[in-house]
């Protein structure tokens, strides 16, 4: 079967400079690709890369990136657009700051859907209540007609999996979706996430630095340093078993709960 | 009897708004002994920083007092908010925005020293002590916020809060902001701290797993209450609270 998403050697460069050196992986339909790596490693670079979101300064120089047999890196701004959104959805670590403060999240979860489709706003808010729904959103009506500033952290971030999920994307990245949430909420958020994997068959890259969050969700791993991969595979393997050094004091690091 | 470094009785702090009054503590009471680490865990908006503010004396209670060394210090002020500070020192989330951008890392660790009336030449000697005690390098004296990783940043940190050698130290968050394994580094470094007798710890962390590495004692907060306090593994193996046992339940 062929991948959903590939990147092939990628580099990229920010004015010259090589932030993300020669990095491979695949994801394949329904799978959730975890990666990993301290601040500065190049993660959130790899996230832009795929969505063309690198600026000026930035720039993919070698290798390739693949979607359904599409090279994305190639690919003209007009044409990418159209894959952005209905093909790849896309989650931020904060979600308030991502939507418009002075309009209410259901007029721009409709401006989001109807910049793809024709399609009516009662058609646009029944479909997002569906998945508020699902997502822990009970009172919908209300949250559709809400300010970003009205509604808690977490709302936010669901609202934002909401507007990436209304268009049923094949693949969803999601850039530290839980970092900005307390303990209680990250853990019904990766649920969530989860379970619309689950519901939809989307793949998910997850960009964290949270281990747990990866232990929970991934089926693979690829952990970052400086740019470089230092390890990439089964998320069990990766976990407990790595090869490499830093992945293992990576790994290490991480604090566990000791229960009686 | 052992010592008591820092006594909270019946703590409340109501912050007014136009919108009405919001209570962010509700009636704490605690006390922190010598040589013991005291944690605070909690989610957001669940008053631990407040909490730790009010002990400062950054902000003032609505009600209640505090007591440092056995002295009240709750409506302290200029000169004996001054010598309170002798006691007790703080550290921060945001190392480098916890340092005067314009200073090095080494005058913000000396100014303390000074004030306390060390002379200039036991300054420097005791400065690069300190750096090394702290992991770092006497070079960093010479180093700007901006030029030192988030971690080093926090190791000064460290370093300016032992400098006058305070009965207790104050820490909120002081990993957050970091990577996993520098965390992990400072976790070492402090408890390295703790063993040597550094004195008590007030430690401010909504990472349960932290608490339990560093803390001999964790009160939980929840909506400006503290509902359960105990030893870090009672707290987790055996949470008498729903919210506690939903609070351990939910770290992946």
């Amino acid at each position: 079967m062929e991948p959903l998403l590939c990147a092939e050697h990628i580099t990229v460069c920010y004015n010259g400079i090589p932030v993300v050196k020669d990095v491979s992986f695949q994801v394949d339909q329904g799978e959730i690709l975890g990666i990993v790596g301290e601040s500065g490693s190049g993660k959130s670079t790899i996230i832009k890369a795929v969505l063309g979101l690198l600026g000026e300064s930035g720039m993919v120089t070698r290798g390739d990136i693949w979607y359904k047999g599409e090279n994305l890196t190639d690919m003209p701004e007009k044409r990418r657009r159209k894959y952005l959104g209905p093909e790849i959805g896309t989650v931020f670590q904060d979600s308030k700051a991502a939507f418009c403060p002075v309009r209410t999240v259901g007029a721009q979860i409709h401006e989001a859907v109807s910049a793809h489709e024709k399609i009516k706003k009662e058609e646009t808010k029944r479909r997002a209540a569906e998945i508020m729904e699902k997502i822990g959103l009970t009172d919908h009506e209300r949250i559709w007609n809400s300010y970003p500033f009205e509604l808690s952290g977490g709302m936010n971030q669901r609202v934002g999996i909401c507007t990436a999920m209304i268009m049923n994307p094949g693949l969803l990245l999601a850039d530290e979706p839980t970092s900005a949430l307390d303990v209680t909420v990250q853990k019904q958020v990766a649920e969530e996430l989860l379970m619309m994997r689950r519901e939809y068959h989307t793949a998910v890259i997850l960009v964290t630095h949270n281990i747990g969050l990866v232990k929970k969700m991934a089926d693979k791993i690829l952990v970052l340093k400086d740019g470089q991969v230092r390890d990439y595979g089964g998320a069990g393997e990766v976990l407990e078993a790595s090869g490499d050094a830093y992945t293992r004091e990576l790994m290490d690091s991480v604090l566990t709960l000791k229960k009686k | 009897m052992t010592e008591t470094i820092l006594k909270a009785e019946h703590l409340t702090k109501i912050f007014s708004t136009e919108k009405g009054s919001f209570p962010a503590v509700r009636d704490i009471s605690f006390a922190v002994k010598k040589g013991e680490a005291l944690g605070i865990v909690g989610e957001s908006g669940s008053g631990k920083t407040t909490a730790a503010r009010l002990v400062t004396g950054l902000i003032r209670p609505t009600e209640g007092k505090i007591f440092l060394m056995g002295q009240e210090i709750t409506k302290a002020k200029g000169r004996e908010l001054r010598k309170a500070y002798r006691h007790m020192q703080m550290i921060f989330q945001m190392p480098a925005e916890s340092f005067d951008p314009r200073y090095t890392l080494g005058s913000g660790i000396r100014e303390s020293l000074r004030n306390a009336g060390m002379s200039r030449k036991e300054t420097e000697q005791r400065v690069r002590e300190l750096l090394v005690q702290c992991g770092l390098t006497p070079e960093f004296t010479g180093k700007y916020p901006h030029q030192v990783s988030g971690g080093e940043c926090q190791r000064a940190a460290i370093a300016r809060a032992l400098a006058i050698r305070p009965e207790l130290l104050i820490c909120d968050e002081p990993t957050s902001a970091l990577d996993v394994t520098v965390q992990k580094q400072i976790l070492d470094l402090l408890l390295k701290l703790k063993r040597e007798g550094a004195g008590s710890f007030l430690f401010i962390c909504h990472d349960l797993a932290l608490v339990q590495a560093f803390c001999d004692r964790v009160l939980v907060m929840h909506e400006g209450r503290i509902v359960e306090s105990g030893t870090p593994d009672e707290i987790i193996s055996s949470p008498r609270e729903e919210y506690t046992r939903r609070l351990v339940e939910s770290v992946l």
